[in-house]
């Protein structure tokens, strides 16, 4: 080995610090995602003789229900995510292009549904719904509209916060200058901010379709029997008849039909990304008026639709939960079913009290959110470079998409894969599969992606010419990325730990099969509350809803106030 | 020998990443509360010795006293994992049976025992002075499962909705099928839900391996709603309970209708069906390659002693498997077992269940 000489050490330098930041999540992702789910879904191709196996293809695909399972499949995810992407836009922008008093609460509000188990859900979502509700009227029990409708139900907040992190710092002054050139505000909007924000709306909407591609309970709840999902199948085929040839095939394409959803919204995003005018979201933020000398200003529209689906999408299903958690078992109102937390459920149907599984779950997330906002925020880093090279440019893209594959991949898949590989993984002491440990890294796996997408479009934003011109002046690149990408990093870095650690809270698919009862987390006290008979345990269920909501949406009001502007940050 | 600056920075700094995620590892494991000690890990012998890990559902249930005095008695801490209930539980016990993820598994049901057996997934053992009630149930050779509860899934019936419609209520299998009690039965998906699995067996066992798929044709006819879990079904299309949903008939367990009594606990709103019964026996046993086999065994024995089988149940709503046991009051009126639950022998179940469901699903779904 020669020594290198110096003006060679600063560029390997930076060479290992990216490669490094480029590995420890390859490595993370590696041993609690890839490696899991290759095992589990290769025992699926090998044949009675220890060959490969692939008559499984031509078996699954020969029968016709494969097809309609798989149309059934994308035409949900198409609709949930054209929806979602439709009320959320308009969504981000009263919510955070415009002020009003209670813009937090609201913000905070239509998060909660992200993270309530869709057990719950589903029973607030049907008891709207079923024959003789109060929206029996419809005809939507078991049809799938309302399996459509409680995907935007999920989802709807994905959009409108991963939509207006980036819209809260666009430069107002663009649209301005086309609106005094004489453009209408919605040609204004069309041909000036849309572009802009199609890379978070890319974003935004592959993130939506991977969960409603890989929706488990919502179908199975909403949809009734009629209605399978590949996720379903997955789910059925490998808890129930244990075939793994089935399963295996199945999660071949759901990761083909995953893989192509996140190639089209790349080439979508890569085709818009570049700089843009930031501004501090203090300045671009306009008083909401809805009027103006007497004619509807361009608010209104936004305004009114964001108000109905807060209102009829949100607020009805959680209204419903929320008054049905003050019902008293044996009739009457009060407060009986929250006085019941702090027990064990009607004949002590839980080994934990509702009070421990939610410290539990407060634990867990903490945990969760740490690793998956470090690991995630290399992978925003790394993906946010633009190398010169074409080689590179590819690199990064394939980068970018491979994080995203733990949303597209089917829960039990990961959970059964744990099961087989993380049995004292590396060499360590400790057999992960039931330690406990596993809970807040699976997660995690889960929670990256979303931060990684929420902090991505900010960072890949940033004028480059800054951080030429702070290198010129002289500032080694350590610096440069101290007071150039870190400051406007740091804003979105507050909603993506809102939304990593909303994320882990609701996490059920995965944790179920790592659940250990003296450990509990939330979700999992809820399911079990709500599958034993008794109006207590009911009651104790809907109580601790409610419960696992505010604590969501606090989180979510904390992470926006951290996030707050701070003086200096102009940029 | 030399190296260059950047590799051995690199080489620092991939310690110090592996440093992180070893510290967040060791972080994890100190919040998980004070019992976050690794399962059954470890092959020193003062880890083993000492720890019993029971893999079981999350419906198990016992109380803190009685756990601790088994505890206290025999120098043992008991661990509890619970990765599923009915189908899941028992493949992940089959896809794990090379290393297991606990000592003793309790939770497998009459539905999944000759699965589990044929797997190989259970060590042979059988409990001293074992009732003779629960040797009753045996399965198979009978060495490997030990029946510790059993309880019967019946449709239930809302008693004041057929009062108020003047209807008489439904008895038999047979009747669900009949006009009157068009679409007033709501029943839960076996493909999904253990009680739906329980129930096709009834009707297997009622109207034989010839029969049963013309029944279910009768009843999809007379307008069975299917849903997918047993929550769904009970509180939000059955009407006699929280949700007050629109059908009076739901399937449920036996014991339901105790939870349903009124104000001054005489009577009860609902009522089981007692001759549309499947019954449901959930077995303990010892893992095959258990890290603790000889805790293993004491924990099996303390699953079907005295102590613990007289707290079956206030804890987990089922019937002890021994039969001398006393059960609390009000059980033999509002929780009655069934004389004669339909029956399907565990081998069968075993060698059909698949198919079977798969021909519901085509009968019932398509």
């Amino acid at each position: 080995m020669v020594r290198a000489r110096a003006p060679w050490r600063g560029r390997l330098g930076r060479g290992a610090a990216w490669g490094l930041a480029a590995a420890v999540p390859l490595v993370f992702l590696g041993v609690f995602f890839a490696w899991p789910v290759v095992t589990l879904v290769a025992r699926g191709f090998v044949g009675d003789d220890g060959g490969l196996d692939l008559s499984g293809f031509a078996e699954v695909f020969s029968q016709p229900r494969t097809w309609r399972i798989l149309g059934l499949t994308l035409w949900q995810a198409v609709l949930g995510t054209a929806f979602s992407v439709l009320l959320g836009v308009p969504g981000a922008y009263v919510l955070y292009r415009c002020r009003f008093p209670g813009r937090r609460v609201v913000r905070a509000l239509v998060t909660v549904p992200f993270v309530l188990p869709t057990v719950v859900v589903g029973v607030a979502f049907r008891s709207l719904l079923v024959q003789g509700g109060p929206l029996g009227f419809l005809r939507l029990d078991e049809t799938f509209a309302a399996i459509v409708v409680a995907l935007v139900f999920f989802n709807y907040s994905v959009v409108v916060r991963t939509v207006g992190g980036l819209w809260e710092h666009l430069d107002p002054r663009a649209e301005q200058a086309a609106r005094a050139l004489g453009a209408t505000p919605w040609r204004a909007f069309r041909t000036v901010t849309l572009p802009a924000l199609t890379p978070a709306i890319a974003s935004a909407a592959s993130i939506v379709f991977l969960f409603c591609a890989t929706a488990f309970g919502v179908v199975l709840v909403l949809g009734g029997i009629r209605y399978g999902t590949i996720e379903t199948e997955i789910w059925i085929q490998t808890t129930q008849f244990l075939d793994l040839r089935t399963a295996a095939v199945l999660s071949v394409v759901q990761l083909v039909v995953v893989a192509a959803a996140l190639m089209v919204a790349n080439r979508t995003r890569a085709k818009r990304e570049r700089a843009l005018n930031l501004s501090s979201s203090a300045s671009s933020a306009h008083p909401l008026r809805l009027w103006r000398d007497g004619r509807p200003t361009g608010d209104l529209a936004p305004a009114a639709l964001t108000a109905v689906v807060v209102v009829v999408l949100v607020g009805l299903p959680l209204g419903t939960l929320v008054v049905r958690s003050f019902r008293v078992p044996g009739g009457g109102w009060g407060l009986d079913n929250y006085a019941n937390l702090g027990t064990t459920g009607g004949r002590n149907a839980l080994s934990v009290t509702v009070w421990e599984a939610a410290g539990n779950s407060l634990r867990t997330a903490a945990l969760a959110t740490v690793l998956a906002v470090v690991i995630g925020g290399l992978v925003a880093l790394v993906v946010s470079r633009r190398p010169r090279s074409r080689g590179g440019r590819r690199a990064i893209s394939v980068l970018d998409s491979v994080f995203m594959l733990p949303l597209g991949v089917s829960a039990v898949t990961v959970g059964f894969g744990f099961l087989l590989t993380l049995d004292r993984p590396l060499g360590l002491d400790v057999d992960l599969r039931t330690s406990g440990l596993l809970v807040p890294i699976a997660q995690a796996v889960v929670a990256i992606p979303l931060v990684v997408r929420t902090v991505l479009p900010t960072l890949r934003a940033i004028d480059p010419r800054l951080r030429e011109a702070a290198a010129t002046l002289g500032a080694a690149p350590g610096r440069v990325f101290r007071t150039v990408d870190g400051p406007i990093a740091a804003r979105s870095l507050g909603l993506a730990v809102g939304f990593a650690f909303a994320v882990s809270l609701g996490e059920f698919g995965a944790t179920s099969f790592l659940a250990r009862p003296d450990s509990a987390t939330l979700p999992v006290v809820i399911f079990r509350l709500i599958g034993r008979p008794g109006a207590e345990n009911y009651g104790m269920a809907l109580a601790a809803s409610v419960v696992l909501a505010l604590l969501t949406a606090a989180v979510m009001l904390l992470a926006e106030r951290l996030r707050g502007d701070r003086p200096g940050g102009e940029f | 020998m030399q190296r260059t600056t950047a590799r051995t920075r690199r080489a620092r700094s991939l310690v110090t990443g592996a440093g992180t995620t070893l510290a967040l590892l060791a972080l994890a494991a100190c919040s998980g509360g004070d019992d976050a000690t690794s399962g059954s890990g470890g092959d020193d012998a003062s880890g083993t010795g000492d720890t019993v890990t029971l893999v079981t559902h999350d419906s198990f249930a016992v109380s803190d006293e009685v756990l601790a005095a088994f505890e206290e008695e025999s120098g043992l801490t008991v661990e509890q994992v619970a990765p599923g209930d009915g189908g899941a539980l028992v493949n992940q016990l089959i896809l794990t049976k090379d290393s297991p993820l606990g000592d003793v598994v309790f939770g497998i049901d009459n539905t999944f025992a000759s699965r589990a057996i044929d797997e190989g997934v259970l060590a042979p053992y059988v409990p001293e002075g074992l009732s003779d009630s629960a040797a009753s149930y045996a399965v198979g050779d009978g060495d490997e499962l030990t029946a510790v509860d059993l309880g019967d899934v019946c449709v239930n019936v809302d008693h004041a909705w057929f009062a108020d419609a003047g209807i008489p209520e439904p008895v038999s299998l047979e009747d669900l099928a009949k006009p009157e009690y068009e679409d007033l039965l709501v029943v839960t998906n076996p493909a999904t839900s253990s009680p739906g699995l329980a129930f096709l067996l009834a009707t297997v066992g009622a109207f034989g391996e010839d029969g049963w798929e013309d029944y279910w044709a009768d009843l999809r006819a007379n307008g069975v709603k299917v849903v997918d879990g047993w929550s769904d079904a009970y509180y939000v299309d059955f009407s006699g309970s929280e949700g007050a949903g629109p059908r009076p008939l739901v399937l449920s367990y036996s014991t339901s209708p105790a939870f349903t009594l009124t104000e001054d606990g005489s009577a009860s709103t609902t009522g089981a069906l007692l001759d549309t019964c499947f019954r449901q026996v959930e077995y303990a046993g010892v893992l095959a390659n258990a890290k603790n086999p000889e805790g293993a065994q004491q924990l099996v024995d303390f699953l079907v002693s005295e102590a613990f089988q007289a707290d079956v149940p206030g804890q987990m709503y089922m019937y002890p498997a021994d039969d001398s046991v006393a059960l609390p009051d009000g059980w033999a009126e509002f929780a009655p077992l069934a004389d004669e639950p339909f029956e399907v022998a565990p081998a069968d179940i075993s060698a059909h269940r698949d198919e079977w469901i798969k021909a519901w699903t085509a009968t019932v779904v398509d």
